[in-house]
């Protein structure tokens, strides 16, 4: 009889644990990741990137080229501003950032909760673009 | 004779600036790097020479447009020894032997390894209104360098620069003084030719430089004279003209003994007793080609024994020897040990079963 009330006991805190968990869980922002991206002969070595929503990404961007590149995250209406745009070097905003050749540079950027099409990030100096330097990002649903 | 190369030279020279036009542009057998990105480079020329293990690497700089800070990278197969004003004419001299004037229908379309280190500076010099500089390093330090001198990279830079880097690690860069050339009264569009005495066991041609800041689609186009000794072998193999005025790929055009007016010509233009005065064989590349496609130099071997270089050619790298540290040295020498312990045993036991013989 003893015996029974214990087992009932534990099964009741397993319960009530994983309820806790599970709220937890669901209420708290997801953790921040870190991507580590390199620049190499002007070509990102990320070809793509899926993220959930609202995560928060730490971007680390090396850039072991001797020309300089940006790394810009953004919807492809920030793309094509900053492709006619005349913005000699970025790092004021989240998630735009210019990279000098040789160094490394790192922004924090937080996603929204929906991404439309067109989530992309780019290098939009000269040729560029169109060289390659840019993709897609999407969001895991 | 003179009279006729000097009206041909002009023609030609009044038919690139009204092509030109107003445009920023530069020709040369060298890559460009301008400050916008926005150069259009048109045909290019260029004669490499070879005799008695000396590269004479001809090419015209020509610029045109109001930039300040224009300027071309070149690779180069060696170290030269000299850097000087090439002949006023030479180049026109090879066009016209190669392309005959048809005056009426120009005047038609005249409309139309130290690696990760700083590159070295081997020589600086200057002719007329370039700067020129020798240097030696790998493809980030010459990027570097070109950066901090107001050369501005298009993004296929690197790999390019890699690309050569690789296999010779000796670049020309070449900068336009446009206030130099406005004292010295060089006039918008004039040439410049320049001269590069290179020392090197075989000439080679730089091409896949001049597909440097284009896209993939654009339309490279080059004639290289070749003069050498003998007929030269060269990878790739050029293919033969087929009569189509829109045939694409390295186009050998021409392959015969220079005539006598041309060898006659070509050494009474200013500064070029550097010419033997032996019979030479000519041959003519056109490069047609997207920019995509050229992916390669021009090999050539002008021995006689046939075997163009690979590497040089850019369709393979050179090997490097295995790196030996002290743990594969150990190792060795512990395997050399072990052989050489197993042969004295076998001799031993030879040596003691022939004792047992005897006795």
């Amino acid at each position: 009889m003893k015996h029974r009330g214990t087992a009932a006991a534990a099964v009741l805190a397993v319960v009530v644990a994983v309820g806790v968990l599970a709220f937890t869980a669901a209420a708290a922002p997801p953790a921040e990741r870190t991507v580590d991206v390199t620049i190499r002969f002007s070509h990102f070595d990320l070809a793509s990137l899926r993220v959930s929503p609202g995560e928060t990404v730490r971007f680390v961007v090396t850039n072991t080229d001797p020309i300089d590149h940006e790394f810009l995250v953004g919807d492809a209406e920030m793309q094509q501003i900053h492709e006619d745009g005349t913005e000699a070097s970025h790092g004021a905003r989240p998630g735009e950032i210019s990279v000098p050749a040789g160094e490394t540079v790192e922004t924090t950027f937080t996603f929204p909760d929906q991404l439309a099409p067109g989530w992309e990030f780019a290098c939009h100096l000269p040729g560029h673009y169109a060289y390659g330097m840019h993709g897609a990002i999407t969001m895991v649903t | 004779m003179r009279r006729s190369i000097a009206r041909a030279a002009a023609v030609a020279a009044v038919a690139a600036v009204l092509v030109l036009g107003s445009a920023i542009s530069a020709l040369a057998c060298g890559g460009l790097v301008a400050p916008n990105g926005t150069i259009s480079l048109t045909r290019t020329s260029t004669l490499a020479a070879y005799h008695d293990g000396i590269e004479h690497y001809l090419t015209s700089f020509q610029f045109s447009g109001k930039v300040k800070s224009l300027g071309a990278i070149t690779p180069l197969p060696g170290v030269p020894t000299k850097v000087i004003k090439g002949g006023d004419w030479t180049l026109q001299r090879l066009e016209l032997e190669v392309n005959p004037p048809q005056f009426e229908r120009l005047a038609l379309t005249a409309a139309a390894a130290p690696a990760a280190d700083g590159a070295v500076v081997l020589m600086r010099t200057q002719v007329d209104a370039l700067n020129i500089t020798i240097l030696k390093g790998g493809a980030t330090a010459v990027g570097n360098w070109a950066r901090e001198h107001g050369f501005f990279l298009p993004p296929d830079a690197p790999a390019v620069l890699d690309f050569y880097a690789q296999r010779s690690p000796i670049f020309m860069a070449t900068k336009f003084s446009a206030k130099r050339a406005a004292a010295q009264g060089v006039a918008d569009g004039q040439g410049i030719p320049v001269h590069v005495v290179i020392p090197t066991p075989n000439p080679w041609v730089p091409l896949r430089i001049l597909t440097l800041g284009r896209q993939p689609q654009d339309l490279v186009q080059a004639d290289v004279f070749l003069l050498t000794d003998r007929d030269p072998a060269m990878l790739p193999q050029a293919v033969s003209p087929d009569g189509n005025t829109d045939q694409k790929g390295t186009i050998l055009e021409r392959s015969s003994w220079a005539s006598n007016s041309l060898m006659q010509d070509l050494r009474s233009d200013q500064r070029s007793n550097w010419i033997p005065d032996q019979p030479m064989w000519l041959s003519y590349l056109k490069i047609d080609e997207r920019a995509s496609d050229l992916t390669n130099d021009l090999a050539i071997d002008a021995s006689g024994y046939g075997h163009p270089d690979p590497v040089a050619a850019g369709f393979a790298f050179p090997t490097l020897p295995a790196p030996v540290d002290g743990t594969m040295g150990a190792r060795t020498i512990l395997w050399l040990g072990v052989g050489v312990a197993i042969v004295a045993l076998f001799v031993r036991r030879r040596i003691h079963a022939s004792a047992v013989r005897t006795r």
